[in-house]
């Protein structure tokens, strides 16, 4: 940090006194957020999140495709650093009853069964980023074959935790790709209808209201009810995410809209205009950079809509589809209530949704606070 | 005021016309028609339908032509009330919705009276006592309640029903209760039964109503004219309610525009688990065996019950307020 003493020119060229530095506008904005606790905290939350996104096979313990036929349903285990046989850190296995009548298995934890867990451990082998083969695991039982399940099993006897780090990384991109795309869609549109004005903004403006006006979800489910149930997962997650952005640009491109009208006037629009730049380079290298930390909290805050209109579908079973793994696909596992009332572990998912969103939310208040450091 | 609501009505019209485009999209989106879907399903059953009956039903349905023509058949015949024949139930679709429509309706309905009865006190209390411990738990429940999918909400509320109470109570009535006239002992169950959609729709159109209102009331509480009231000695409750709490009333009406949507979309996920007879179950189900005459129908009385909405809270802001009936934007 560049600090001089005395009064300095800030790079509007006001005097100012109150703190005798000058700092960058990304500094500014940085200290009007850091003021915010909970963004902050949220803000670390959201870079836990895009770590576990990144390095989604090195922390989840099992593979995605891992299942363990003997221990379906199985309940959350708890970490343990005492027992009878010594320190260490380790979990109790299961002992299982099934009963005569309903044929329900049902697990106890088992003390005398020790199975002992450790960071870095061997596990199955994976490509971390796609091309790095490795085998070590952030946490697991020290003999892979063991049964180390910390939020319990799902009805296939498949890893809970392991699963909800692999659907993070699809809900979560879904959101996030999801908003890029509207994003784009929005700032062009929203651009030209600002800046250019007249019948064209008035069209878009027009349309704009028309989307907003059909309720979004009956949309989201007409579209996604034509997607053939046979198709690749990968192409299904692309299509699915795309008709998410159709309906959920319309916001974003408001927002740009009220930025550019407000900003039209400005002497720097009229002296890059009178300098012979093109529209494009005004609206693009002139405008858009002066209201960048706004767009970005706008971003931020429509995220969070992407990612529940995700797992709204999905958990209808109108979005993605087994074998992908996202939150609304891993709610579907706790929707029937006979299960569920037995296994409320099930709703983790649902936990994790909540987090992230609230993150999301807070994130994007804390910046839409933040964005403009010379308002007060 | 006539000239507003002149063009508040074209508006709808427009609007109507362009969801109609949409929805006749989705209903063609599916490879292949109806006609062929349902040639098929005759033929798996072993009794093939003669050229003669294809021909007819698809004059019927108006499938041969180009799409203008398909499109301008498949209007004029909703127009004429004809909303197409359901692949599933082999019923026209009016059959199958008309029974349900007064259910969703309804539940909407009320849900919506009672997100109102909610939302106003605890966001005009939020407001006044600002910062108090009761203004920062109603923030908080908003947040959560906001962030929350109402289908996740539900599926809490089932567990704790189960585990206490040993039962999920699905649908609108009692069996016994289902079929009998109308009195106090089947409106005590239907209540009884009512509440549980009612919280789970809801929740998320009370804490995003709740927000708004707060909002603006404090943006209100801070003009330099409740200050001067302030001055001049007029009673906190007076000063209250004489000027700031009729101008956030005005974000209040226009709501019905995105609270109704809201609702409607929440009965579609909440019916699905808790077994009401309403609209959403069918939508769903009818997406699901690419029923798309029933969806296309469902979907666009939605839309249309959503645009009505939006319209009649369009005509109640203008008689409230003389800036927005007149066409004059603030700033």
């Amino acid at each position: 940090m560049d600090v001089k003493a005395g009064p300095s020119k800030t790079t509007e060229g006001i005097e100012e006194t109150a703190r005798p530095a000058t700092a960058s506008q990304s500094r500014l904005v940085w200290w009007a957020f850091k003021k915010h606790r909970l963004a902050l905290v949220s803000a670390w939350i959201l870079a836990g999140m895009m770590l576990v996104i990144v390095l989604c096979e090195f922390v989840a313990p099992f593979g995605s495709r891992h299942r363990d036929a003997e221990y379906t349903t199985a309940p959350p285990q708890v970490l343990k650093l005492w027992s009878d046989s010594g320190f260490g850190l380790h979990v109790d296995g299961y002992t299982s009853e099934q009963d005569p009548r309903s044929l329900r298995i049902t697990y106890e934890a088992n003390p005398e069964d020790r199975v002992d867990v450790g960071f870095f451990v061997k596990g199955e082998e994976y490509e971390l980023f796609g091309f790095i083969p490795w085998d070590r695991h952030l946490i697991g039982p020290t003999d892979p074959d063991d049964p180390m399940y910390l939020w319990g099993t799902t009805t296939d006897g498949q890893d809970l935790l392991s699963q909800v780090v692999y659907a993070t990384r699809v809900s979560a991109s879904v959101g996030i790709i999801g908003v890029l795309l509207a994003f784009i869609l929005g700032i062009v549109l929203g651009a030209i209808s600002g800046y250019f004005g007249g019948w064209a903004d008035n069209a878009i403006q027009r349309v704009i209201e028309l989307i907003m006006s059909v309720p979004a979800i009956p949309l989201w489910l007409g579209f996604a009810a034509a997607l053939p149930a046979d198709m690749n997962p990968v192409t299904r997650y692309f299509i699915i995410t795309t008709i998410l952005a159709l309906v959920a640009w319309t916001g974003l491109a408001r927002e740009v809209r009220g930025r550019f009208l407000s900003l039209r006037r400005e002497e720097f629009v009229t002296s890059a205009r009178l300098d012979g730049s093109s529209h494009g380079r005004i609206m693009f290298r002139h405008m858009l950079p002066s209201f960048s930390s706004h767009i970005i909290a706008a971003l931020s805050l429509s995220i969070p809509g992407m990612i529940l209109a995700e797992t709204a579908l999905s958990w209808l079973g109108m979005g993605l589809r087994p074998p992908a793994v996202s939150w609304g696909v891993q709610l579907q596992d706790a929707s029937k209530w006979s299960v569920l009332s037995g296994a409320p572990w099930l709703l983790i998912p649902g936990l994790c949704v909540v987090l992230v969103v609230l993150a999301f939310n807070f994130v994007g208040d804390g910046l839409r606070d933040a964005a403009d450091p010379y308002k007060h | 005021m006539i000239s507003y609501l002149g063009r508040r009505a074209a508006y709808m019209a427009a609007t109507l016309v362009a969801i109609s485009l949409v929805v006749f999209v989705i209903i063609n989106l599916p490879p292949g028609d109806f006609v062929t879907a349902l040639t098929a399903k005759y033929n798996v059953m072993g009794q093939g339908l003669t050229e003669a009956d294809i021909a007819g039903l698809r004059v019927r349905y108006g499938l041969d032509g180009n799409v203008f023509e398909q499109y301008w058949h498949w209007v004029t015949q909703i127009v004429q009330g004809d909303l197409g024949t359901s692949f599933e139930y082999e019923r026209p679709v009016a059959d199958v919705i008309g029974p349900r429509l007064g259910a969703t309706i309804g539940v909407s309905f009320v849900t919506l009276l009672v997100t109102w009865g909610l939302a106003f006190p605890i966001g005009v209390y939020s407001a006044v006592r600002q910062r108090s411990i009761g203004d920062y738990a109603v923030t908080t429940v908003g947040f959560l309640g906001l962030a929350t999918p109402n289908f996740l909400i539900a599926l809490v509320f089932i567990y704790f029903s189960v585990t206490w109470f040993g039962s999920v109570p699905s649908g609108l009535c009692s069996p016994e209760w289902c079929d009998s006239a109308w009195n106090l002992g089947k409106l005590l169950d239907l209540l009884g039964h009512l509440w549980i959609p009612m919280i789970v729709i809801g929740t998320g159109g009370v804490a995003g109503l709740v927000r708004i209102i707060r909002n603006n009331l404090l943006d209100e509480l801070h003009r330099p004219y409740v200050t001067a009231a302030r001055a001049r000695g007029v009673p906190e409750k007076q000063l209250l309610r004489r000027y700031p709490l009729r101008v956030a009333l005005n974000p209040f009406v226009s709501t019905i525009g995105w609270v109704l949507p809201m609702l409607l979309v929440g009965d579609i996920v909440v019916g699905q688990i808790l077994g009401l007879p309403t609209l959403g179950p069918i939508l769903l189900g009818a997406l699901r065996s690419q029923d798309m005459y029933l969806a296309g129908s469902i979907i666009m009385i939605l839309s249309a019950v959503t645009v009505i909405g939006t319209l009649i809270s369009d005509l109640l802001l203008g008689w409230l307020d003389p800036r927005i009936r007149m066409g004059i934007h603030q700033n």
